[in-house]
């Protein structure tokens, strides 16, 4: 390979990156200028791409008239309940399906692929009827119930266990430790990436989960801030895209900081849960 | 091993005589308290949350829709679902008959062959860019294009609605080019490139970070006994990258086939199906029937899509089956 040819390469592959990049995160520079944007200005200048000047009341009236303080501590409340659930129920399901015999695993482990690839429109409907059998409508358990333990998360642990050598939960087993304490003492705190990855993985389910918030949360006070947002747009007849996107961006900010710190588990979240 | 266990985890009673406890493991009594057996229970007790909220919201559903798409049920039945009558396959001659029903499999079809290959040529170009290209900068390109898929999608089509209204940012860009903006969310035609555009801009991350996973577990060795034997860049792409590529490149396609297949918050979010259900999908369509009291006729829709999805889904499996 000739030095010139693999430049010609470099400098076509920094291009191609470089405006895909720019089109990826245009949608970020239009919700940050638009929230901030004044009514006034959306009328009569709505493709500016710049606000005239900066109007934190959008974020403002988000919180005080909006209801979006009471969205956002739903929200917050399923996503903490998902995450620890997944955490917790995940890593023992993916614990026994690698590591512990027991007749019946191969059909377990069948159950996990076909959660993974049920399509959803198939399922919510009688979901739905579940939940309203358990008496869990317009309930922040209605809404976390589906999602307390993820197949993906277990798919991840199931795959992480194999990676852990037999050889120590036996020597364990042969020193006398029962399969909780081995569990808890030896598999937990070698489980940490892994762990770390399903706990990203339900962040992300239950921070933008939408159809199935939209059916169970019947009244606003249960609506998760994706719910609130879309019926915020939806209801008002004018819509006032200022307070629309300064609500987007409430939404989009946590995830995004969080990304920022842990993007690797992110995208191990997906390269796992697409290619093992 | 596995025989002797599967022996130990039939009994959990005390069946047999007692022996004296034996060193050996293969000799595994069938007892309560036999490693084997002890194993097995806690085994079924790891998986069971599992198992419990499987069978509640995803086995027990799938059944029942395939049941109640036999059955006369509307809406009001719901809280009582077996005061309903059998109806054979009516609903589903209604529904494949349905000319709305039929233009939104036609549409879900369009979706999949416009946003599949478009997300799948896009990601594989940058994953082949950032493996081979570049060495600086590379995690933050990775990032930066891998940002869409954590964002909501709600959040995104709120960004969507605002910067493609007829005189929004994006219709600015293109005037300044001196060609009039299309409209596009009343013209049946841009609606749908609209839909595309977001789901595409969506779906390019994963693409990409799966197909460099794929290339990156391409051997090295391989590049550089092919250049010794005087290939070049284009010769060895074709002859080593590609092929090794194909079950990566089986895997994203039937990830995204079924990802598009069943397509809902784009369309319902930015154009409500409209204009003119030229953006409805299968799965909008399930969800209007079920809000418009049809449960039989959307519980049948779901299960034409179930079907679709089980036929690529059965792929899938092929390609996911772990291999240990």
């Amino acid at each position: 390979m000739t030095s010139s040819s693999s430049r010609v390469r470099t400098a076509l592959s920094y291009g191609a990156l470089t405006i895909v990049a720019v089109f990826m995160l245009l949608p970020f520079v239009w919700v940050l200028s638009g929230s901030l944007k004044s009514q006034a200005e959306f009328m009569s200048n709505p493709g500016g791409w710049l606000p005239e000047s900066f109007e934190w009341q959008n974020y403002v009236a988000l919180f005080t008239e909006k209801g979006f303080s009471t969205y956002f501590a739903n929200s917050g409340i399923v996503v903490a309940i998902a995450v620890l659930a997944n955490i917790v129920l995940s890593a023992m399901a993916g614990y026994a399906l690698a590591k512990l015999e027991f007749r019946g695993k191969p059909l377990v482990m069948a159950g996990v692929i076909i959660a993974m690839a049920v399509p959803y429109v198939a399922v919510f409907v009688p979901q739905f009827v579940v939940v309203v059998q358990l008496g869990a409508v317009d309930t922040l358990l209605g809404i976390v119930l589906p999602i307390l333990v993820l197949p993906i998360s277990v798919f991840v642990m199931r795959q992480f266990a194999y990676s852990i050598p037999g050889e120590l939960l036996e020597a364990a087993r042969v020193d006398g430790a029962g399969e909780w304490r081995i569990f808890a003492r030896i598999f937990m705190p070698l489980a940490g990436p892994a762990l770390a990855t399903v706990g990203i993985l339900s962040f992300l389910a239950a921070w933008n989960a939408f159809l199935w918030p939209l059916i169970v949360a019947q009244s606003q006070d249960t609506y998760t801030l994706p719910v609130g947002l879309a019926s915020a747009a939806q209801g008002s007849n004018t819509l006032d895209y200022g307070i629309l996107l300064a609500g987007a961006v409430v939404i989009l900010l946590p995830v995004l900081i969080l990304f920022l710190f842990l993007q690797r588990y992110f995208i191990q979240g997906v390269a796992t849960a697409g290619l093992k | 091993m596995s025989l002797t266990l599967t022996r130990t985890t039939g009994g959990a009673g005390q069946a047999g005589s007692p022996r004296p406890p034996v060193v050996r493991a293969t000799s595994r009594r069938r007892s309560w308290h036999s490693a084997g057996a002890v194993q097995s229970r806690t085994g079924w007790l790891f998986v069971a949350p599992f198992l419990i909220l499987f069978a509640l919201f995803t086995a027990i559903p799938v059944a029942t829709s395939f049941a109640m798409s036999f059955t006369d049920i509307r809406s009001r039945e719901i809280r009582n679902p077996l005061a309903v009558d059998f109806v054979g396959f009516d609903n589903f001659i209604d529904v494949l008959s349905d000319p709305t029903f039929q233009r939104a499999l036609l549409t879900t079809l369009v979706f999949v062959a416009l946003c599949v290959p478009l997300s799948l040529v896009i990601g594989f170009v940058l994953a082949l860019a950032l493996d081979t290209g570049i060495r600086r900068l590379r995690s933050t390109f990775r990032a930066v294009i891998y940002v869409p898929v954590i964002a909501n999608i709600v959040a995104a089509a709120v960004i969507w609605q605002y910067a493609f209204t007829p005189s929004g940012p994006v219709n600015t860009a293109i005037e300044s080019l001196g060609v009039a903006g299309p409209n596009w969310f009343g013209d049946p035609a841009w609606a749908v490139a609209n839909v595309v555009i977001l789901s595409v801009w969506r779906n390019i991350g994963t693409c990409m970070v799966l197909f460099l996973a794929g290339l990156q577990a391409v051997p090295n060795e391989l590049y550089e006994a092919s250049s010794l034997d005087g290939a070049g860049g284009l010769r060895s792409a074709w002859s080593i990258t590609l092929p090794l590529l194909r079950p990566t490149t089986l895997l994203v396609s039937v990830l995204m086939t079924v990802a598009f297949l069943n397509i809902f918050e784009e369309p319902y979010l930015l154009t409500g199906g409209g204009p003119l259900g030229s953006t409805r999908s299968i799965a909008l369509w399930v969800y209007e029937q079920f809000g418009f009291g049809n449960v039989a006729g959307s519980m049948a829709g779901s299960f034409i899509l179930l079907l679709l999805v089980g036929i690529v889904a059965l792929v899938q499996f092929r390609v996911l089956r772990p291999k240990h």
